[in-house]
């Protein structure tokens, strides 16, 4: 397993209040269709920055195992 | 155990009213609350006297501040109630985050040993007031404390402040050359002045409940977002001694504070709460935050220092904790200005490192309310998608935000440290950890009890202090204070020199110093003008 898939990783060097805030600072005035479109963006930017495509099927996987619970 | 009874406390008239002249005293401090008091009690410790005015004649009503975080505890032991505050507090440092009914996670804000003081205590505002106003009392010839005596004008002239004094036997007059502000979130100070915050309101209600009741809940900080045994967005759980529990619940924006504080509403939202325990409400209040401060906090010879200076909501304990460091960051200041061993420009630095602080405690707790307030819909799908990863994933935890609890300010790349040359030990700016350590005639003694109050050099290891330094030291080796369990090693580093503050923050870090660095660091630690004005902005 890579590190950043490990549950005890954290990667924001201790910032994560900095990027959460810098998350919803960038939705802010946004309806919910331009957010959804903003969230889309950002997610498929994030998987190129992963730049493993084995890992990005890891972390989908990851992502959805939450909602698989909740059900 | 019963609950606590108020007494009023009673002081003669002062002398102004029993035929004296107005009088001139070096300073006058406004409120004797938590911070008021400590600034007199801080400052008698450097031997200067003050004169305190309360306009009321009774400690705190209501529990208000109960959160008292380790550096705090630290703070108030220097002046003298910190055992006594831990032997009546609850203990904690152990908080529990829940979703729904769920458990997310917990965490242990001090994992380690080697402390002195604990993470938190929780202890009612009211018992804190009193043990300072009975550590007042040791210095009688110091502290002047006036109940009942009500500030009504003031006007600063000559250096100085004139301030007009109503009492129930009369008013007076008398001149100080510096005024303290410590009259809390609705400062007359402050008002009488003119001045205003900036910052933001939030409009979100939260009711604050203190319950006595038998229960055997642990000492712990229990939290929930969207709890199921309540409407609104969160929950909180705090026990205080005396079998009193703080339970502070969020209302949202539209609640009604009078239509919610009587107790017929406030009553089925307990019990929803503590289930069928029999209890009785002992404080009840309605509040909304806000996240606001002076523009400065120094006004020619008037000073602010805690509520009056600059107010943030609860989650966090960022309040009273922060006005107590206010208090230790000014006190040594002032009292170096008023005895003349430095100029008034040292007063700057008070503005500079404690506007620092209260911008560290606005931002967090900021953020905590904005967790807490979800603004839109996509502001709640990511506070549910973080709530959510946090069970399982450590980096979600980081991003839940029930309140980010008060922690040590450091001053690290402020004018009066020192830039230290390497990477190692403890960064000048820090407070001086803590360690246990054996004393050369083998009593048990903690680190945090030999430095501070004055400036004092802290050696870790066998450096030799080069001949004719002028400061006190403690000397940490087989010679001097014993780390026999290693911690000041670990903590300090080994074969390093510092320089600690009065306030006990790390003013200077040297590896094998010469007289003349350790001379220059000192200069520039008390704001010599000469020494700073060098220093590149």
């Amino acid at each position: 397993m890579t590190a950043w898939l490990n549950p005890d990783h954290d990667g924001m060097s201790g910032q994560a209040d900095d990027v959460y805030e810098a998350l919803l600072a960038a939705h802010e005035g946004l309806t919910e269709a331009e957010s959804v479109a903003l969230n889309a963006r950002l997610i498929l930017i994030l998987l190129n920055a992963l730049s493993d495509p084995e890992m990005a099927l890891v972390a989908i996987c990851a992502a959805r195992t939450g909602i698989i619970v909740k059900q | 155990m019963g609950r606590y009874i108020h007494k009023r406390f009673t002081c003669p008239p002062p002398p102004e009213l029993r035929g004296g002249r107005p009088r001139d005293y070096p300073v006058v401090i406004i409120g004797a609350g938590p911070v008021g008091l400590a600034a007199a009690i801080d400052l008698a410790l450097h031997g200067v006297p003050s004169v305190v005015l309360d306009d009321s004649d009774r400690v705190s009503v209501g529990s208000r501040a109960i959160c008292w975080a380790k550096r705090t505890l630290e703070i108030f032991d220097r002046l003298g109630i910190g055992e006594r505050m831990v032997a009546k507090g609850v203990t904690w440092q152990v908080g529990r985050l829940f979703h729904g009914d769920r458990e997310v996670y917990s965490f242990d804000l001090l994992p380690e040993a080697g402390h002195k003081m604990p993470a938190f205590i929780n202890l009612q505002q009211y018992y804190v007031e009193e043990f300072l106003v009975e550590r007042c009392a040791d210095f009688p010839d110091l502290i002047d404390l006036r109940w009942n005596n009500k500030l009504v004008a003031l006007e600063q002239r000559d250096g100085g402040v004139d301030v007009s004094v109503e009492t129930p036997e009369g008013a007076y007059r008398l001149h100080a050359n510096w005024l303290v502000a410590c009259d809390g979130a609705r400062s007359r100070t402050r008002a009488l002045l003119g001045l205003d915050f900036t910052g933001r309101v939030f409009e979100e209600r939260f009711l604050i409940a203190d319950v006595e009741m038998k229960a055997d809940f642990p000492s712990e900080r229990w939290f929930w977002f969207e709890p199921l045994f309540h409407t609104g967005e969160s929950a909180l759980l705090h026990k205080q001694p005396d079998d009193i529990y703080r339970i502070d619940l969020q209302l949202g924006p539209d609640a009604d504070p009078e239509e919610e504080k009587k107790p017929e509403n406030v009553i089925p939202r307990i019990k929803a709460v503590v289930g069928d325990r029999p209890f009785e409400l002992d404080w009840v209040s309605v509040y909304t935050f806000q996240c606001r401060r002076l523009d400065k906090f120094v006004h020619g010879s008037v000073i602010f220092a805690g509520d009056s200076a600059h107010i943030v909501s609860p989650f966090g304990a960022r309040g009273g904790n922060g006005g107590i460091q206010d208090v230790d960051n000014l006190a040594w200041k002032l009292a170096a200005v008023v005895k003349g061993e430095a100029d008034a420009d040292l007063l700057n630095t008070y503005d500079e490192e404690r506007i620092h602080g209260a911008d560290e405690n606005i931002l967090n707790s900021a953020r905590s309310t904005n967790f807490m307030t979800p603004k839109s819909a996509t502001e709640r799908v990511f506070r549910r998608a973080v709530l959510d990863l946090a069970a399982s994933h450590v980096f979600a935890r980081r991003m839940v935000n029930s309140g980010r609890l008060s922690a040590p300010c450091s001053l690290a790349g402020h004018l009066l440290q020192t830039p230290a040359l390497s990477e190692d030990g403890v960064a000048p700016g820090q407070v001086c950890p803590d360690a246990p350590l054996t004393a050369p005639d083998g009593r048990s003694v903690f680190l945090a009890n030999l430095v501070g109050q004055e400036f004092k050099l802290l050696v870790v290891g066998d450096v030799q202090l080069p001949v004719g330094i002028d400061l006190p030291f403690v000397q940490i080796n087989a010679n001097g204070y014993a780390d026999q369990q290693g911690f000041a090693k670990a903590r300090l580093g080994r074969d390093v020199v510092y320089l600690v503050r009065p306030d006990q923050h790390i003013a200077a870090r040297f590896t094998a110093p010469a007289i003349e660095d350790v001379a220059r660091a000192l200069r520039r630690a008390r704001g010599d003008a000469a020494v700073t004005a060098q220093v590149p902005a």
